[in-house]
Parts: structure tokens; sequence; C-alpha cells
């Protein structure tokens, strides 16, 4: 006898399996349906493969062990990952519903799990689509010759560039100063940057017009933007390889530590990356699964999707060290010159008497005869791995280390295109996901009038989110996004796939369950199924959870800022934050995942006082 | 005679070697790196290319000065190195008084192209300690390209949508034009009832509600 929670009127609630029979045959009109499989597979790839795949799998790949990282990678995806995609799948599929009218339909207490999805992929599309707005202007301004990020502005005399660009680089001047005009801190919002207002206007009326008849309309759009990433990555490659220094990347990243395998936060750093990339709790995925035929084979599904996700992780790691390891080495080259150079003119050598080849023989020579005119030179140190590993995670590397990459490679505007484009589409697919998460649950909800056509509300949506987004549009927007990108889009989510397992499997009833996937597919599920489904993945959730409630509330809350007057600039400062900023993490983290408990709570005090 | 011609000679050669002294006064240090700039078609540095530069200086000067007949003897070159730098001092013609530093620079910076273009080198292969090169400004357009490619995307995406929103509406007016003849719907219902055969008619969805209790 399993254990189930009592929950009385679930047969009421949803269709029996006859109903979905029936439905099937009928091909009722009034809910929408896929063109085809592929597109399908083409909009749930799309939607979990998006801009973490390229910024933050190789930076935790690389600081976690190299090639070690894919062993606690690949066993989370394979019990932690593949069960709950293969749970949101079947149970969209099984329910015929948003991710809102699911959890109401297996128990009306648990609309609150909908209700945070909701909540959660609203706040995750906001400043998801700011990334995009960015990745925008980029894009727009890759139509020139030379990128205006290769070189410095001339200051008043035209005797040198401004001092706050020589100091730092032109391409962290171009970010942090043309781009966006970026303050001191969170607190210091000066007016509205009009680049990124106009940028975030295209961004936002792009999304809209893909999503604007539901997946009619993203189902075409996403043949280009889940496909062409594929093909921009297998360009980059090729394009790669055969640059100086690629390989040194490549081995850089996949360099084995295995003693790293030792340390927990490898494992759950895997782990939440595994959660994140599949983008689970988010409600898109369920939403996408209502739309298939009822008898589709959604474990078949699950697992193709899991071992496409992993493969493109591994294959978008490869594409991105391949590049940074030629960056590394360009910066390593100019770094040594820089010094031949010194040495040559502070002892007034002739010129080929000091090559890259005898560089060190010669400095340490140089060093032993005459050690207070070295040390009176200043020569800088040039470390190889240091360069590996700056700025390799997150903005910083599509926005600075890629584009001065980009900026040493031969036809430098092509590439740029070529790269912003790949990041657009990658974007994209994720943000109709979310969409879809943010729209179908209000349509569940009947806030608007059911005679308004899915247009209009896509519409509004989409211009409520664009007039919010504003916020990211001040001088200080970059931390507001960190913000967003640290609370909203970690704890809740975590939160609500717990609370998903539980429901499903002890709520709606693990049996039932079972017998639902043997009724669509017709095979029961195996028993690895029910061990994850039951123990293992739920556990795993758990433990992540509690580890990054306990790291986050033992450490004090601090930013990086981009300050031209502290001492460690060029590099970014790390400031406390405002003492108001607690309210609102507080809304960004606190809010979706309690929505949950007390949306129970009400009901149950309310109804229950009324009925 | 010879006598006194040689004694001047050396006079001068000694005044002006002690003229030009390596960071004092007003000498500049100038520094090729011919081997960075040409790699293997670097010529070698010699006694003619030194004269070169002496003389590239002194047309400098004359340019500068608009006529001023400086001659190739009064540049004096001194401390050269092996990486091919050395100190120089300016003195006018005639007079062996010093040309001051800042008529120097003014002179070089004037004619800083001519100069690099006589020895096939550049600003950074060429230096002058001391005399910063005037960058170039960069060129900037009219439009700036992003409005540009920001225009068309716009431009286009707007089309779509207004497309999108217009196609229905024409379609259904096409629609309620065709359904004047009312055969063609007659027709389907028949055709339905009898692939139905055990059922009863259609099964309309709309009646069973999926929330049988009164939601919150």
């Amino acid at each position: 006898m399993r254990l189930v929670l009592p929950n009385p009127g679930l047969d009421l609630r949803i269709p029996r399996h006859e109903d979905l029979e029936r439905m099937e045959k009928q091909e009722a009109a009034d809910r929408p349906k896929w063109d085809n499989k592929a597109q399908y597979i083409l909009t749930c790839v799309g939607f979990c493969i998006g801009l973490g795949n390229v910024w933050r799998f190789p930076y935790l790949c690389q600081s976690h062990g190299g090639g070690a990282f894919l062993i606690p990678y690949l066993i989370l995806l394979v019990l932690e990952g593949m069960p709950l995609l293969l749970l949101e799948i079947a149970i969209g599929q099984r329910l015929r519903k948003g991710s809102v009218g699911v959890w109401r339909a297996i128990s009306p207490y648990l609309t609150g799990v909908g209700i945070g999805s909701m909540l959660v992929s609203f706040m995750v599309a906001l400043y998801y689509n700011t990334l995009i707005a960015w990745i925008m202007w980029y894009f727009f301004n890759s139509f020139q010759d030379p990128l205006p990020w290769t070189n410095c502005p001339l200051n008043e005399n035209r005797t040198g560039f401004i001092p706050e660009c020589q100091q730092s680089s032109t391409v962290d001047y171009y970010f942090y100063r043309v781009t966006l005009n970026a303050s001191n801190s969170i607190a210091d919002s000066g007016g509205l940057q009009w680049p990124i207002i106009i940028c975030l206007l295209a961004a936002w009326t792009v999304v809209c017009i893909c999503c604007i008849r539901g997946i009619s309309t993203s189902g075409k759009a996403v043949y280009i933007t889940a496909i062409l990433p594929y093909i921009v990555l297998a360009i980059f490659l090729i394009r790669g390889l055969t640059l100086k220094g690629a390989l040194s990347g490549i081995k850089f990243l996949f360099t084995p530590d295995v003693e790293e395998l030792m340390n927990p936060t490898t494992w759950l750093d895997a782990g939440a990356q595994v959660f994140y990339a599949f983008g689970l709790a988010w409600g898109g995925l369920i939403s996408f699964s209502s739309y298939n035929p009822v008898h589709n084979n959604c474990v078949q599904d699950s697992v193709i999707l899991s071992v496409v996700t992993g493969l493109t992780s591994v294959y978008a790691a490869t594409v991105t060290y391949s590049i940074i390891g030629f960056r590394a080495t360009e910066k390593y080259d100019t770094c040594i010159n820089e010094n031949i150079r010194t040495l040559l003119n502070g002892f007034e050598l002739p010129e080929d008497s000091i090559t890259a080849s005898n560089y060190n023989a010669a400095l340490h020579h140089l060093n032993s005869s005459n050690p207070d005119t070295v040390f009176g030179l200043d020569i800088k140190t040039c470390d190889m791995q240091k360069l590996l590993s700056e700025g390799v995670e997150g903005t910083g590397l599509a926005f600075i280390v890629f584009t001065e990459a980009i900026t040493k490679m031969p036809g430098s505007p092509a590439w740029s295109v070529l790269f912003f484009i790949m990041l657009l589409c990658l974007g994209l697919s994720t943000l109709f996901g979310n969409i879809e998460g943010v729209v179908v649950p209000l349509k569940d909800f009947n806030l608007f009038p059911q005679k308004w056509p899915h247009e209009i509300l896509t519409g509004a949506t989409c211009f409520v989110s664009f007039i919010i987004c504003l916020l990211f549009a001040q001088p200080s927007g970059i931390y507001w996004l960190t913000l967003f990108d640290n609370f909203a889009g970690s704890v809740p989510l975590l939160t609500i796939g717990l609370f998903e397992m539980i429901a499903v499997v002890y709520i709606y009833g693990i049996d039932r369950f079972n017998e639902d996937i043997k009724f669509m597919v017709g095979r029961k599920p195996s028993i690895f199924w029910q061990i994850t489904w039951r123990f293992i993945s739920p556990l795993i959730v758990l433990v992540i959870l509690v580890f990054y409630l306990v790291t986050q509330a033992q450490k004090q809350l601090n930013y990086l800022v981009w300050d031209i007057n502290s001492e460690t600039f060029p590099a970014l400062t790390s400031i406390p934050y405002p003492s108001w900023i607690y309210a609102v993490i507080f809304l960004l983290a606190g809010v979706p995942s309690l929505v949950v408990p007390m949306y129970a709570l009400c009901r149950l005090i309310f109804v229950s006082r009324c009925c | 005679m010879l006598e006194k011609i040689l004694l001047l000679l050396s006079l001068s050669l000694s005044v002006a070697e002690g003229l030009c002294k390596p960071g004092v006064g007003e000498a500049y240090k100038v520094r090729f790196s011919i081997k960075t700039a040409l790699g293997d078609q670097a010529y070698p540095w010699n006694k003619n290319e030194m004269f070169l530069f002496r003389a590239a200086l002194a047309f400098a000067m004359r340019d500068f000065t608009n006529g001023e007949e400086f001659g190739v003897s009064d540049i004096h070159p001194c401390n050269e190195t092996q990486r091919v730098s050395f100190w120089f001092v300016v003195t006018r013609p005639k007079t062996m008084d010093l040309v001051d530093k800042g008529t120097v620079e003014m002179a070089i910076k004037k004619s800083r192209n001519r100069i690099n273009g006589a020895f096939l080198l550049t600003d950074k292969t060429l230096e002058f300690d001391g005399i910063y090169p005037t960058l170039a400004a960069p060129v900037s357009p009219d439009t700036p390209p992003w409005l540009i490619v920001f225009g068309v995307v716009m431009g286009a995406v707007s089309v779509g949508i207004i497309a999108l929103l217009v196609y229905p509406l024409v379609q259904r007016k096409l629609k309620k034009n065709m359904d004047a003849d009312d055969e063609d719907s007659d027709e389907e219902t028949g055709v339905k009832t009898a692939e139905n055969g055990a059922n009863d008619g259609i099964y309309n969805s709309t009646f069973s509600d999926d929330e049988r209790f009164t939601q919150m």
C-alpha cells in the first residue's frame, strides 16, 4: 500500500481515460496542437538549451575539475533531471492543461504551485529579455568595420585615450560605459538609458510576434531559433580549432582533476545546473506537453531531451573554450612582447636578442646581473592560467571575453554577427517557454474575459513586461539584473520542483500516475523511474535546496560594481547591498516559494469557514 | 691657415659633442624598431641611415621655421646604442645656439608622417621620447549603423504583426462569402454521422465542465 495523501474528488476533476480517447478521436479544435512531433521536440530542446549552456556550464566544468565534472553532471542528469522531466511531460500530457490547471486539477489546494510557477516564469522573463536586449544592441552594432569596441575613444587633445578606457580595456569600457552607463551602486538610479530602452522595445516586440498566437506562431519560429545555434556553434568550432591557442583552451577545460569530486560544492553545483538547464518548475514544459496527442511516447521524449541537453552542453563548452584559449594565447603573447620591448628599451639591446623563446632565460640572466634596473622597469608577469580563467562566466563571457576574442579574428564583423545571432536564438527559444508559462496560467485563471483572443493577452503581457523592464534600463540596471538572476531564478525553482514531485507522487498517487503512463505509452514505467520519483530525485532537490539556503544565510550579501574611483579598478569592486534590498529579495525569492503553503492555508481557512 | 681651419673644426666638433648630452638640456631621444616593423625586409642600421635621419630632421626644421636654412650638420646625434636609439640636439644654422625643445617638438609633430615615411616606419616603431603622436580621430558616419539595422528589424517585425492580425480577419470575410452555399455543410454532417455509427452524434465537450467544484 503506497503512501498517498487523501485527495477526495480527484476523479471528478480530471478527464478519465475514456474521455481522453474520445477527445483524441474527435480532435477537439478548442485546444491548440503541434503540427508535427519535430515542432514539439524542437520547442522543448530550444527551451532547455539557453544562454546558460554557453556561459554557465563551461565555467562550472572548468572550475570544478574539468573533465571530471562530467561525472557528477551526467549522474545527476540521469537521477534528477530525467525523472523530473518525465514527470512534468507526462502530467501535462495526461491532464491536458497548463501549469495552474494541472495542479488545480490534482488538488485545489495545490493551485499555489501553479501560481508560483507563473510568478517565477514572469520574473525570469523580465531579466532574461533584458539580456536579449543587450545582445540585440551588440548585434545591431556588429554591422560596421571596425567594430565599435575595438578602439577606445580619444580624449580632448587627441594625444591619448579616455582614462577610464585606458585603465580598463576597450571591451570593458564599451560594455559598462557606452552600453550600460553603469552607476556606482544599485541605489544610484539616474535616468534611463535610451539605447537600452529601444533595444528592450525591439526585444519585446520580437517576442510578442513570435508568441502572439501561442504555439501556432512560436512553433514555426523554433525551426530557426532551435536549429540555428547548432549550425553557428559548428562554424565557430571549425573557426576556433584553426586559431592559435584553441587547443590549450580545450585542454584547460577538460583536464580532469579527480580530487574535485570529493568537494560537495561540485555535486551541488552540478545538481543545480541540471535543474536550471532543464527549465523545470517553470510550467512551460507542462504546457507544451499538454498539446501533444494522448498516446505520444513521453518516456522516449524525456530520454531524448536529456541526452540532447547533455551533449549540447559539452559541445557548447568545447566551442566556448576553444575561443577562450585563443584569446588567452593572444593576450599572453601580447604581454610577453610588451615585456620584451621594455627589456630591450631599458637595456638598449639589439632588437632580435630577446625573442619569445629565450625570454625566460634572458630575463633570468638580466635579473641576476642588474636586479635593480629590472625592478625599476616594472615587468608584468604573464600568467597563462590566469588569462584562461578570467571573466569566463555569465555576461562577462559574452560581452567581454568573446567580443575581445572576436576583434582579434580576421573578418570580425561577420563573426560578431554570427555570435550574437546565436545568442539571440538561444535566448528567444527559452523565452517562448517562459511566455507560455505566464500567459497560459493567466488564461486558466479566467482573469481576462474569455472572448479576448490569445493575441490580445500575449500583447498585454508583453507590454506590461516592457514597462517593468524599464527598471533595467537605468544606469543601475545591471545590478538589478544580477539580483534577479541570483534570487528569482534559484530558490523558488527548487522549492516548486520539490512541491511538484511531492504533489504527483504522494497526492496524485504514484499508482495512478503509473496507470496513466501505461495508458498513454503502453508500458508501465520501469523500476528506475519508480525509485527516482519516489525517493532519489526529491531527496537530491531537498539537499540542494537546504545547502543553498544555509550557504546564502551565512554569507553577507555583496555584489560587484563598476566603480572608476575604487582601488581595485579595473576589476569589479565588491560592496554590500543596502538594507532595503532584503525586502526586494523577499519579494523575488520568498513570495513564489511561500505562495504554495500560503494558498493552501488560505483555502483551508476561508473555504472551510464558508462552506 | 690650415691649422686655423683644423682648430675651428675641432672646436666646433667638441662644442657640438658637449652640446649633445643625453637626458639634459634640449636633447631628445629617438628609438628605431626596424626589425619589428619590417621583419624580413628590415634594412641594417648604418651611417647612411643616420645621414638620412639628420637630413629628414633638417627638413622638418626648415619646414617649421619657414625657410631657415638648417643643414645636416645642425643635427648632432650622440650615444648611439645597439638598440638603435640615440640622443640628438638641434643647433641653429650659422650660430651654435641650441634650438629649444618646444620648437623641435612642434617641428617633428608637423612633419611626423614625412619622417616616418622616409624610414618606412610608423609612429609606434619610430619613437621620439616625450613627443606623443596625435591620434587619428575615428571615422563616424552620419547615421550610426546600428540605427539602420534596428530600423530594418523593427520594420520587419511591425509588418509581421500587422499581417498576422489582419490575415484571419480577411480569411473570415472570405469564408462568410463562401458559406452562402449551404450544400457543403450539409454533406459534411452527413458523412460524420455515417462514420460514427454506434455513437450518438458528436460529443460536445463544452457541456462537460472541467471544474465541478466552485472555485475559491
